[in-house]
């Protein structure tokens, strides 16, 4: 179809060239296009697959507990064969929201300071920084928060320091950087003109922040809080290092805690049985849980595009 | 309504004096001057054009009204201008409370991502209006002065963004017009909308320029005819060097026997 314009006009001679490059031009785009497909299929079926495998081993934990006594179960104890994992979804959930509430504001912050008020010096020194934040290993982040500030936490809520407050600080700082980056996009592609048009009516530059780019860049701002969320959610090795991995119900912000990840990952190597198939099915929920943060993102992004 | 307007008709026929007075001014962006050696009063209460060719620094000058060109890192201004007397250079000026005074109409129609509304109430807001029934009469009557209200009245809830984009030039006026300012600039308002609009564009203009003082950049040479009252021409003779502004006066002199060679050419080329 494109290429009708083109012969109509040309002369017969160069017809053919054209249409000789046209040939292995749509080979070349063919064969770009199934590379391509690969690539998606190859991510796609190792998801699947993954689901699958993790899906399988921890099914039959539906036969026994039950999935009442697995999802609803208050108590968490391998020598008693007891495989409640409310303790550990009460831990997850509030490591996350302590997380979010002290991370989100701090890394909102951060990437509004960098799109609209920081001169390209200061950007230049601190956009790269808060990029290396996510570089950083885990276990750097869970060192730095067992050995500098557990003792502080531990004075100011007694005990040992290990607990959810430790443990969502320092989350706090690891989701930074998503949260900043992903929101900076959001300020950088609110349109040009709206912010000249705040300027012009005479808003500041604090009164254009909040009455005009951030309530533009909600949804980019809720889609990053959000991916953060699933950042904080699946983070294990710095929460096992500074939550106290009690698996016990959670009971003040200083006594230890244990959550989903880290369970996992610390009865992994001896767990068998019944046991084993619990943390096949807590990975199974992690798996739901992710999912599910994703469709929020989607049906949150598509509203704005409708609407 | 009626009342006001035949008040104001009378003071058109006093003499009107310069409501913005420039002297020799210089402007850079970093180390490129854009702009040398401008001088020019321009009157209250009228429709001003600026014209000339692409590039000339007619934005640039017309964004020195505002202070717009403070937020672009590394310009600089040289010489004075003077808001009714005032230097709105001058350390100490806030460019926040002269921006309310001077509004301005960018080329592209910017209305906030908000309702109709809020689109209006915004600068009456920022200036601590919050009563309903004030912010409703406000919205109302900005509407109305910008040849609107009729089309809107009845999804005033609605975002701005969906109206099309000859209404959201006009929703822009509105909003400038609610904050009551005397000085508004428009930078070519008319060249991304539809006929239509720019008709009740220039409308509005000529109803508004009883008492707010206009400045206009257009590249439409018959537009400058039809709406202004002076013209200044302006031109880069080689590119790097810096603009000036080449003549000034009167919109019908202008257009009919202007006094240097290069308006001449210029106006005659793009009439021709
Ligand atoms: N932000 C900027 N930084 C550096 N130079 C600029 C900037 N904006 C404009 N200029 C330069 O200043 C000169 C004047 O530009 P300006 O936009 O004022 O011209 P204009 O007369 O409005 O042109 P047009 O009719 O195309 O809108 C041009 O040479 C332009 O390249
Ligand atoms: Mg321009």
């Amino acid at each position: 179809m494109a290429d009708e314009p083109m012969t109509t006009s040309t002369p017969s001679e160069s017809k053919s060239t054209l249409k000789l490059m046209s040939k292995s031009m749509y080979a070349k785009e063919a064969a770009l296009r199934n590379l391509f497909l690969l690539c998606a299929t190859a991510a796609v079926a190792g998801v699947a697959l993954i689901f699958l495998f993790v899906g399988v081993r921890g099914w039959p934990i539906i036969q026994d507990p039950g999935l009442g006594a697995f999802l609803f179960g208050k108590v968490w104890s391998s020598s008693t064969d007891q495989f409640g994992i409310l303790p550990l979804v009460t831990g997850t959930l509030v490591i996350t929201i302590g997380a979010l509430l002290l991370g989100a504001p701090l890394a909102v912050g951060t990437a509004v300071f960098l799109s609209e008020i920081a001169s390209p010096r200061v950007r230049s020194v601190v956009r790269p920084a808060v990029e290396l934040l996510a570089g950083v290993p885990s276990v750097v982040y869970g060192f730095f928060g067992l050995i500098i500030l557990r003792p502080i936490i531990a004075n100011l809520t007694g005990g040992l320091g290990f607990g959810p407050l430790t443990a969502a600080i320092i989350l706090a700082v690891m989701i930074v950087p998503t949260i900043a980056t992903l929101t900076e996009d959001a300020l950088g592609s609110v349109v040009p003109g709206i912010r000249e048009a705040s300027y012009a009516m005479g808003a500041t530059t604090w009164q254009t922040i909040y009455k005009v780019l951030l309530p533009a860049a909600s949804v980019g701002i809720i889609d990053a809080i959000i991916l953060g969320m699933g950042r904080a959610v699946g983070e294990t090795m710095a929460v096992v290092m500074v939550a106290g991995n009690a698996p016990q119900f959670f009971q003040g912000l200083g006594e230890p805690v244990s959550t989903l990840t880290s369970q996992i990952v610390i009865d992994m190597s001896y767990a068998s049985g019944t046991h084993r198939t619990a943390l096949f099915g807590m990975a199974v929920i992690l798996f739901l849980i992710s999912m599910g943060l994703v469709a929020l993102v989607r049906v949150i992004s598509n509203r704005k595009k409708e609407g | 309504m009626m009342h006001v307007s035949a008040d104001v008709r009378e003071d058109t026929t006093r003499p009107r004096a310069d409501k913005i007075s420039v002297k020799d001014l210089d402007f850079y962006y970093g180390d490129f001057q854009a702009l040398t050696g401008i001088t020019v009063g321009i009157k209250e209460r009228g429709v001003t054009a600026f014209i000339g060719p692409s590039g000339c620094g007619k934005s640039t000058f017309l964004r020195c009204f505002n202070r717009m060109n403070d937020l672009i890192p590394g310009t600089k201004v040289d010489g004075t201008i003077l808001v009714d007397g005032e230097d709105i250079y001058a350390p100490g000026v806030d460019p926040v409370d002269l921006r309310r005074r001077v509004g301005m109409i960018f080329q592209q129609p910017n209305p906030f991502p908000m309702s109709i509304y809020d689109n209006v109430a915004f600068g009456p807001r920022l200036h601590g209006v919050t009563k309903k029934p004030e912010l409703d009469e406000i919205v109302e009557r900005s509407l109305e002065r910008a040849n609107l209200w009729k089309e809107v009245k009845e999804i005033l809830p609605r975002g701005g963004l969906t109206l099309s984009g000859g209404q959201q030039q006009r929703l822009c006026i509105a909003r400038v017009l609610a904050v009551e300012p005397d000085i508004m600039l428009m930078d070519e308002p008319c060249s991304a909308i539809d006929p239509t609009s720019v008709q009740k564009i220039e409308d509005l203009m000529d109803e508004l320029k009883d008492r707010i003082t206009i400045i206009i950049v257009t590249h439409n040479m018959q537009q400058a005819a039809r709406v202004s009252d002076e013209t200044a021409f302006f031109l880069q003779e080689k590119t790097g060097q810096p603009a000036e502004m080449v003549e000034f006066g009167r919109t019908a002199e202008i257009f009919t026997s202007p006094k240097d060679r290069r308006t001449e050419d210029y106006i005659t080329g793009r009439f021709g």
